[in-house]
């Protein structure tokens, strides 16, 4: 009879389960979705459909045939995990290589632990940044984005540089002669990019849903905001030339996405605020690191998988007082 | 069978024996393949000039020289007239660490062939530049008529797609060389003939 | 002379050095990127085993307890160098490619674990069969990982191209490739292990 976890009190009841939490997040993800298929058509459709589905099966196989324990597949977290991977991914991977970073995610990132719950890292980061390692050209060859409207459901691809790309290759001088009138280009989505992380509008709105719900909490993701803002922020004041102004950053690349939908999954992040604030700094200082010095143009995904393996010191190091008892002085 | 006691002079019998016959072994091994370690590596060096300076005239003499900071090897014919230099050049520009090159310059100051002694980039994107769709590129061109710079830049070289930086740091070691070799080459044209 | 096939055969699998007792880890996950290479390294490493069993056993008697470990690593040292001279001279390509984890031989954990383990206790004949089956089960574990990795990550298996170039998957000739390979082998290893108890 080990059907019950005893944890010490007091109880909270509450209504809550994975089921629903994943359902929101779900929801939380539309806009984002629908502003993505807005710009690349049936690319970003077809892509979504191909990593949820890959997710989920890869799920459901492991536990059937090789744990042989219960099926947790209608938890959603394995369908949330396939979305996330979309948004981090171009429109026109091909699809081969979408199904493998899938695998990937649940068959190395999340099942070998044990299942949802004991994965220490972000499975669809670790599908992520698998992809990026291995199809570095697939994974870094963006499609424009390109309004179904003008083009059509179906139209090709056509692949540009991303903000973060031209930053990285041809420095702040070209960006800033394309940038200004641009900004507002960035926030709404209009940019080549990975297809979930252009429209930083339609993916605030989904992170405020979140925080009404309480799925997530506030302090991460505005930790991450605040030191990409301060960090690039000084880097912008001391050298205008080689750094660009920090606001950009806030909304280039996947910052947004990362900082609300990945830093702030239950499983894979500290557990009080103090951890959640010292885990947001990390992030935020890794991410403008590799950002602004690294090999890589983007640097969310390793920024969060990096504080991921970090997480179970932090937990330990600010670890919840016990309720009424008194810390013995030191003496 | 009994072990030996750990006294003094067990110790240091035992220790002297072992490094004394040990040290005897290598040195005759050692001695053995010396001649063929050295020919290795000769033939290395010379498959490497030969692989970027091979158009067709066979190269009597290689000479060692320095051009600028760059270390290179002048090739001469049958004649003695200067057929071209291997330049080696380097690059810290990459995305990983020193690129290093060998560059086969003619005396015309044509490039003839690169070749890739060591890099480190991202496989995938920069390491393609072992390539021969990217490194033959440079082949048979001359820099007075081809712009040694990528494409983004305003000059004429393709780059790897999604490397820009290992293309920009690749052109510019075989800038580096084509440049040094075109300030020193009239040296040796002179010092090839007074040798004769 | 059950005994002896025994001592053999159990480097093989039931205590195959990488894949159960997980010595030598280093140039497993090093030079594992294509078959060849690993199979090389594998062989070098079994070719040492095999001497250093060897000499040891002979020496045990002449090698007071107090300085054995100094005695093994010179003696091992010595083949280790044997090994790089000769493929120095006669096989530059692989030495090449290898570089560095030859002369890493020596700290190799198989190599002072089965002198200081089997060899210093046993005879010679025993010592050279123990030897060589460690060696060959370190061979063969490499060799899998190498075809492992070469097949995903260049799309061949002992240089024999099978898939396009496009179809390679990157990161399994790198080192994070290494790691997640060398788990999975060693999952399945233990799958069957358990078994055939």
């Amino acid at each position: 009879m080990n059907n019950y976890t005893i944890s010490g009190s007091p109880h909270v009841h509450s209504t809550e389960n994975t089921q629903k939490i994943m359902c929101r997040v779900f929801l939380a993800l539309v806009p984002a979705l629908l502003v993505a298929i807005y710009y690349f058509g049936w690319y970003a459709l077809r892509l979504t459909i191909v990593t949820v589905a890959a997710c989920m099966l890869t799920e459901w196989i492991i536990q059937k045939f090789l744990i042989k324990g219960p099926l947790t597949i209608n938890d959603g977290s394995a369908a949330v995990t396939g979305l996330l991977l979309a948004f981090n991914v171009p429109a026109n991977l091909p699809i081969w290589m979408a199904i493998v970073g899938s695998v990937v995610a649940i068959g190395i990132g999340k099942m070998p632990y044990g299942g949802l719950g004991k994965n220490p890292f972000n499975p669809a980061l670790v599908g992520r940044v698998f992809m990026l390692v291995s199809f570095p050209t697939a994974m870094t060859t963006w499609p424009q984005a390109n309004p179904i409207f003008e083009k059509g459901f179906f139209a090709d691809a056509i692949t540009g540089p991303t903000p973060l790309g031209i930053l990285k290759e041809s420095g702040a001088g070209t960006l800033a002669e394309m940038g200004d009138m641009q900004f507002l280009d960035m926030v709404l989505g209009n940019r080549g990019g990975a297809f979930g992380e252009v429209c930083a509008i339609a993916l605030l709105i989904g992170a405020i849903y979140l925080l009404i719900r309480k799925v997530i909490d506030w302090q991460t993701p505005l930790t991450i905001l605040l030191t990409v803002f301060v960090f690039t922020g000084i880097c912008h004041l001391i050298d205008h030339e080689t750094f660009i102004a920090p606001w950009y950053h806030l909304v280039y690349g996947g910052l947004i996405l990362g900082a609300f939908f990945m830093a702030t999954d239950m499983v894979t992040t500290p557990m009080t605020v103090k951890g959640k604030i010292l885990f947001g700094f990390g992030v935020g200082l890794i991410t403008v690191v590799i950002r602004l010095w690294g090999a890589y143009p983007e640097g969310v995904s390793f920024a969060i998988l990096i504080m991921n393996a970090f997480t179970p010191l932090i937990n330990k190091a600010f670890k919840p007082q016990v309720f009424g008892v008194v810390k013995p002085s030191k003496k | 069978m009994a072990k030996k006691e750990s006294s003094l002079k067990n110790m240091l019998v035992a220790l002297f024996v072992i490094t004394a016959v040990s040290g005897g072994l290598l040195g005759l091994v050692y001695g053995m393949t010396k001649d063929a370690i050295a020919e290795v590596d000769l033939k290395k060096n010379q498959a490497a000039i030969e692989a970027v300076l091979n158009t067709g005239t066979p190269i009597e003499r290689i000479e060692e020289a320095v051009v600028g900071e760059l270390p290179c090897n002048l090739a001469y014919d049958a004649e003695g007239n200067l057929l071209g230099a291997a330049v080696k050049t380097y690059s810290n520009t990459g995305f990983n660490g020193r690129i290093e090159l060998m560059v086969g310059i003619l005396a015309d100051g044509t490039i003839n062939a690169v070749s890739v002694l060591s890099q480190s980039e991202t496989p995938g994107l920069g390491a393609n530049m072992v390539q021969p769709k990217f490194k033959d590129q440079f082949n048979g061109k001359n820099p007075e008529s081809f712009n040694l710079k990528v494409k983004k830049d305003g000059g004429d070289v393709d780059a790897i797609t999604a490397a820009t930086i290992s293309s920009r740091a690749f052109t510019g070691a075989v800038k580096l060389a084509c440049d040094s070799f075109e300030a020193h080459k009239s040296e040796f044209m002179k010092g090839g003939t007074d040798h004769e | 002379m059950s005994n002896n096939l025994q001592t053999f055969t159990k480097g093989l699998i039931k205590e195959n050095p990488i894949l159960v007792l997980l010595l030598g880890c280093c140039p497993t996950l090093a030079t594992t990127t294509s078959a060849i290479n690993g199979m090389s390294m594998g062989l070098a490493t079994t070719f040492v085993l095999i001497m250093s069993n060897l000499v040891i056993s002979l020496l045990k008697g002449f090698i007071p307890d107090k300085v054995r470990i100094p005695c093994f690593i010179v003696v091992i040292a010595s083949f280790v160098t044997i090994v790089q001279l000769v493929m120095q001279a006669y096989v530059p390509d692989i030495y090449e490619t290898l570089g560095l984890f030859i002369p890493l031989i020596v700290v190799n954990c198989i190599v002072l674990g089965r002198a200081e383990a089997f060899a210093s206790k046993n005879p010679v004949f025993p010592s050279i069969l123990d030897g060589a089956g460690m060696g060959l089960g370190f061979t063969l574990a490499l060799t899998v990982l190498g075809c492992i990795r070469e097949f995903l990550g260049s799309g061949s298996i002992f240089g024999m191209g099978i898939l396009p170039e496009t179809a390679n998957i990157l990161v399994f000739i790198l080192p994070p490739g290494a790691f997640i390979c060398l788990g999975f082998v060693i999952a399945i290893v233990n799958k069957f292990k358990k078994e055939s108890h």
